[in-house]
């Protein structure tokens, strides 16, 4: 029988329980959801509206594997560079690290639009927060029905895990097209420990090991930057968007709290 | 009786014509061993969730008596359940229970091994299972005690005495009974341990062998079914698989798990070469092939972890 997996990161865990009092203080506890809580943590309480207009999220109502849901955020709107998302923010109310990432964009990516896979450790709302280039705040929800997603180690073969660490994929479209956003989907491959295991024979934490941060550039200049946590599953994917003007170099660079440093480019769109 | 229960019982006198006594499934009513060779008995798991009824009694468990000594194969789902296993094997034999072989990390086969150890066993298990059973316990023990209740009270981790390493398998002689261990490269888990009875021909395969019960897969698709290959080569009579019926022929038994596990391959690599994204695998998955129990969320679970492991081909 298989059961799965953990998402606590002890730095955000610590993170939460120490900022939540604070926030009591402001308003009585009993009216306070989690999702206060999470405002006033990631947005300083700035006015976060209504994004159905603006986003829209795509997540199972109930995930079989609650160590890797794919959910998908669609952009509604253009990236122009008079307006455009400046930043996707997803969170996971009732996860211990409720911010599994956030998506900073340029506007070459031509289209906001992402999708990644997450772990939920139990029945919780799923939120997208779209950050415009003026700094507004849009946001949707939805409730994924799912546990467990965060209680014990991803990984199915730890050693595998760790031989191929750092490795990537990028699967394309066939035929770039010039000029309109085309959806890239990135696979970097790690174990994204959580830190929040226990060896039992020396009773000491498991460390925590997962990606921080990935960077995506085209031809040299950022196009999208991830802030990664261990909300992602392990081997984490990010589909996003590129529109490009012709051929180029696709780079990225991610790292992880080690401080290892892994890197890969592509030349796409040369055969266009 | 219901119609599966029925059905479940015709497999069993079946493959059973010889044994008059079946374990009723999903009632902790009078605990039946199956003798399916002498000296060979098994604790026929039910093919059901985890509840308190059943007290995580839902794998095979297996006890081999040799002439010195019992060497029982996992421990049950909990304490409770393996506490009832050795009175079961009390009530059979005084010889003394020398040795627990433990045939992966899952909670329904390791949860009641401290009974086990705590009786003297000495504990047997592939070279990883100290690993997998150091990152898992804990959450697998706070699962239990949701889904089982009080039957879960008292289970611990237990070390491994007797690590196996793939590739050198260990002898184990319980007084004119060897037995042969087997670690296995990773397959349903990264740690799955068979065990052959000489004495009887019988292949003891822990999970790498699901029958009637859909497999679940917690290791590498690719590499169970690379196990699979080597494992039918395997000179053995008879199996006990971790789930179905207590025992099947061998090596025609692997054939439904093959069919189910190579159907999933393909449609998985069918999806990933046209582009299909996961969640859109998901939305209108393919249904399993082949008739199987507790296929609902299990067969989503196994394709997600086929995607995850095919889409780095």
């Amino acid at each position: 029988m298989g059961m799965s997996t953990l998402c606590f990161s002890r730095r955000h865990a610590l993170v939460l329980a120490v900022a939540a009092p604070a926030v009591a203080r402001a308003v009585p506890a009993f009216a306070q959801s989690q999702w206060d809580v999470l405002r006033e943590l990631f947005f300083a309480n700035r006015p976060v509206v209504d994004g159905a207009a603006v986003i829209a999220l795509e997540a199972p109502a109930r995930a079989h594997d609650a160590a890797l849901v794919e959910v998908a955020v669609r952009a509604l709107v253009p990236q122009t560079p008079e307006r455009y998302i400046r930043a996707v923010h997803l969170l996971i109310d009732r996860n211990p690290a409720p911010r599994a990432a956030v998506f900073r964009f340029t506007p070459k990516t031509g289209s906001a639009s992402i999708a990644t896979r997450i772990r939920v450790n139990e029945y919780t709302p799923v939120r997208a927060v779209a950050e415009m280039n003026d700094g507004t705040l849009y946001m949707v929800e939805r409730f994924v029905k799912a546990s467990g997603g965060c209680s014990a180690p991803a990984n199915k073969d730890k050693e595998a895990a760790y031989a191929r660490i750092g490795a990537m994929k990028l699967i394309q479209p066939e035929q770039l097209r010039f000029g309109e956003p085309n959806e890239l989907r990135l696979l970097i491959s790690h174990p994204q420990y959580s830190g929040m295991q226990i060896d039992q024979l020396t009773r000491n934490w498991i460390p925590a090991d997962h990606l921080d941060s990935i960077r995506i550039l085209w031809n040299g200049e950022p196009l999208l930057e991830v802030e990664a946590d261990i909300s992602l599953s392990e081997d984490p994917m990010i589909a996003f968007h590129l529109a490009p003007e012709g051929p180029g170099e696709l780079r990225v660079e991610a790292s992880d709290i080690k401080e290892r440093h892994f890197t890969r480019s592509w030349q796409l769109g040369a055969g266009s | 009786m219901a119609p599966k229960a029925a059905q479940r019982r015709a497999v069993l006198a079946g493959l059973l014509a010889a044994t008059a006594v079946a374990a009723v499934p999903g009632q902790s009513a009078p605990f039946a061993l199956v003798e399916i060779a002498p000296g060979l008995l098994v604790y026929p798991g039910v093919h059901e969730d985890f509840s308190p009824t059943n007290r995580g009694g839902i794998a095979n468990l297996a006890i081999i008596i040799g002439d010195d000594a019992v060497a029982v194969v996992d421990a049950g789902g909990s304490p409770a359940q393996a506490r009832e296993l050795l009175a079961a094997i009390r009530a059979r034999t005084d010889r003394p229970i020398r040795h627990l072989l433990l045939t992966h990390h899952h909670p329904d086969h390791v949860m009641g091994a401290v009974v086990f150890h705590k009786a003297g066993a000495r504990i047997w298990g592939h070279l990883r299972l100290p690993s997998a059973l150091a990152d898992r316990f804990p959450s697998y023990r706070a699962a239990m005690d949701r889904l089982l209740g009080p039957a879960s009270v008292g289970a611990e981790p237990v070390p491994v005495d007797e690590p196996v390493a793939v590739g050198q398998p260990r002898a184990l002689d319980l007084g004119g009974r060897p037995l042969e261990l087997r670690a296995w490269p990773t397959a349903h888990t990264d740690c799955d341990l068979t065990v052959f009875d000489h004495a009887s021909r019988t292949l003891i395969a822990g999970d790498l062998l699901f029958l009637e019960r859909l497999p679940v897969i917690d290791g590498s698709l690719v590499g169970w079914l690379a196990v699979m290959d080597e494992l039918a080569r395997v000179p053995a009579a008879r199996v006990v698989p971790g789930h179905g019926p207590p025992a099947a022929s061998w090596p025609e038994a692997l054939a439904p798990q093959r069919h189910y596990l190579e159907a999933l391959a393909a449609a998985v690599r069918r999806a990933i070469r046209s582009g299909r994204t996961l969640s859109a695998l998901l939305a209108d998955p393919p249904p399993p092939a082949g008739d199987w129990l507790l296929s609902t969320d299990n067969h989503p679970r196994n394709m997600t972890a086929a995607y995850k492991e095919l889409e780095w081909e």
